[in-house]
């Protein structure tokens, strides 16, 4: 049988594919292709081979470092974000006066964007650091500690509400039976609570390692790489190759595809490892 | 007993980590009514006689930023913008859902890999796509962000969609509904909750997004977050007060539309992840 909805792929894909083609598509397979040329604007590439590739690396040591900063960046925030919102997760969901009043604060920096995020902490922090003769760019740690609050300020309560909601999908009697047979707290927590919530694990580990890798915005305005490049994350490194320096826009645009499968595969990896620890009711 | 001391301890707790939460926001709000020079040395302070300067900061920031304007082109393009998301991809979640094939599987797949590529890697050749078709305008920008909402959205809507049951389709199809009608007056009724998420994720992404519309329009129109970066890096020396007063400002919207409609985000935030 013929579908009839057949008839109405113009209306109901067409506006969508195309807006899909322009936005990601047609650059994507475009950036693909000037990553192994020379160029200023797209009409005047010519190939290069791998040689913008070997630039990334051997031309300065920016992209080494950025990577690796944004490496122990990740680490750092992914496992700070993901205790922290898990413990409050636990006590939120317990019989605890005013959880939707704590609920509705801890979400909130989540709003806020990064640029203002950025600027927000970077006051803090510098009035902290001014009683002592410092400011935030006084050294790349400040710097790093100061993206890693910043990203667990606005995560946190992101990463708890997804938590509460896996924690109220266990069924209470699981919980209750693991009482009954005498388990305490602390094994219930680790055979009983944890296995069930797997799922909410694999999304909050997605959304903390990709949204941590791909930071931008509060990059730029808390610190905007400096002292030197030293707090420069890859998004910003990639960001600054393009548009700071003339006749390096094919080597910006290397170091975007190797983001990019760098990213893709660790995003893959991680999925791919806590979906197989999740279980079934 | 012991249960109850327990939950009043972790009441103590949480309110302390609520005032940490706050306390930022706070801190930009008060300095927002000090003079600039005294904000860098000792932002913890309340302002007083010689520091207050009343709404200075704001007519100052305000006539610096251009914040109306910043405003208002924020508002237009994130209300068009998530509005075609929403129309758009789940009429196509929906096709691509009912209607199978290759190139409808295909289109699926690649929708789908698209969230995970990092916006760097197409940021350049995008932005001259954007600037050759004359999409570089407050309008032309919609069908861009269409397109890079489209992967998030049609993912969320296609997970919905599998859980309706084809019968009512059917049933509204031998009742004399055509398609459009099919889509419009049965499934997206049953669609809605989905489609209140994907607006708030995707209002929650462009009203803050920065790179983006700076890269394809931020030299003609800026949006709140360009103005805000304009502050800082349109001078020598930055004006500490008129920063605060924009970040109070850019802050003040974003509350509101979180206090309106809080209990839709929080469940979408929450249902959104569980289908992911």
């Amino acid at each position: 049988m013929r579908n009839p909805a057949k008839r109405y792929f113009f209306i109901f894909v067409l506006p969508t594919l195309l807006a899909f083609l322009i936005a990601f598509v047609i650059p994507f397979i475009l950036g693909f292709f000037l990553s192994f040329t020379e160029f200023t604007t797209v009409n005047d590439a010519t190939f290069v081979g791998f040689s913008n590739y070997i630039k990334a690396f051997s031309d300065d040591n920016s992209f080494l470092n950025a990577l690796w900063f944004t490496v122990s960046f990740a680490i750092t925030s992914v496992i700070s974000i993901n205790v922290i919102a898990f413990l409050l997760a636990l006590m939120l969901t317990r019989t605890v006066p005013a959880t939707k009043f704590f609920r509705t604060i801890f979400f909130m920096p989540n709003l806020i964007g990064g640029i203002v995020l950025g600027y927000i902490w970077q006051v803090i922090i510098n009035g902290v650091l001014y009683r002592f003769n410092y400011s935030i760019t006084s050294s790349a740690t400040f710097g790093f500690w100061g993206l890693v609050i910043l990203m667990n300020w606005q995560m946190i309560g992101y990463m708890m509400i997804i938590y509460i909601a896996g924690i109220q999908n266990i069924p209470t009697d699981i919980i209750e039976a693991s009482k009954v047979d005498g388990a305490g707290t602390f094994t219930t927590l680790r055979k009983v609570i944890i296995p069930s919530v797997m799922p909410s694990i694999t999304i909050c580990l997605f959304l903390t390692i990709t949204n941590s890798f791909k930071l931008f915005d509060s990059n730029l305005s808390l610190t905007a790489g400096a002292p030197g490049n030293k707090t420069q994350m890859v998004a910003l490194d990639i960001y600054n190759t393009f548009y700071s320096r003339t006749g390096f826009e094919g080597v910006g645009q290397a170091k975007a595809v190797i983001f990019f499968i760098i990213v893709a595969i660790i995003a893959l990896a991680q999925l791919k490892f806590t979906r197989g620890r999740e279980v079934e009711h | 007993m012991k249960e109850k001391a327990l939950n009043r301890l972790l009441f103590i707790i949480l309110l302390f980590m609520a005032l940490v939460f706050i306390f930022p926001v706070f801190i930009v709000l008060i300095n927002s009514f000090k003079i600039r020079f005294s904000i860098a040395s000792n932002p913890f302070e309340f302002p007083n006689a010689d520091t207050f300067t009343g709404l200075e900061n704001y007519t100052e920031g305000i006539k610096n930023t251009g914040f109306f304007s910043a405003f208002g082109w924020s508002l237009f393009i994130t209300v068009f913008s998530v509005a075609a998301i929403v129309i758009f991809t789940s009429m196509t979640a929906w096709y691509i859902t009912r209607v199978k094939g290759f190139f409808n599987n295909l289109l699926y797949y690649a929708l789908v890999f698209s969230m995970i590529v990092p916006f760097q890697m197409v940021m350049f050749t995008m932005s001259k796509t954007a600037n050759v078709l004359g999409l570089d305008n407050p309008i032309g920008i919609i069908l861009i962000y269409l397109g890079f909402g489209a992967g998030l959205s049609v993912f969320m809507f296609s997970g919905f969609i599998k859980t309706v049951p084809l019968g009512i389709e059917e049933a509204a199809t031998i009742d004399g509904c055509n398609t459009f009608q099919v889509f419009w007056k049965v499934v997206f009724p049953i669609l809605k909750p989905t489609a209140i998420t994907v607006a708030i994720l995707n209002t929650m992404w462009i009203w803050n997004d920065y790179l983006l519309p700076y890269l394809v329009i931020g030299n003609d129109y800026k949006t709140i977050p360009i103005a805000v970066q304009y502050l800082k890096g349109g001078y020598g020396s930055v004006d500490m007060g008129a920063l605060m007063a924009m970040l109070v400002l850019s802050i003040i919207p974003v509350v509101i539309f979180y206090l309106l409609s809080q209990k839709y985000i929080i469940k979408g935030v929450a249902s959104g992840a569980v289908k992911g």
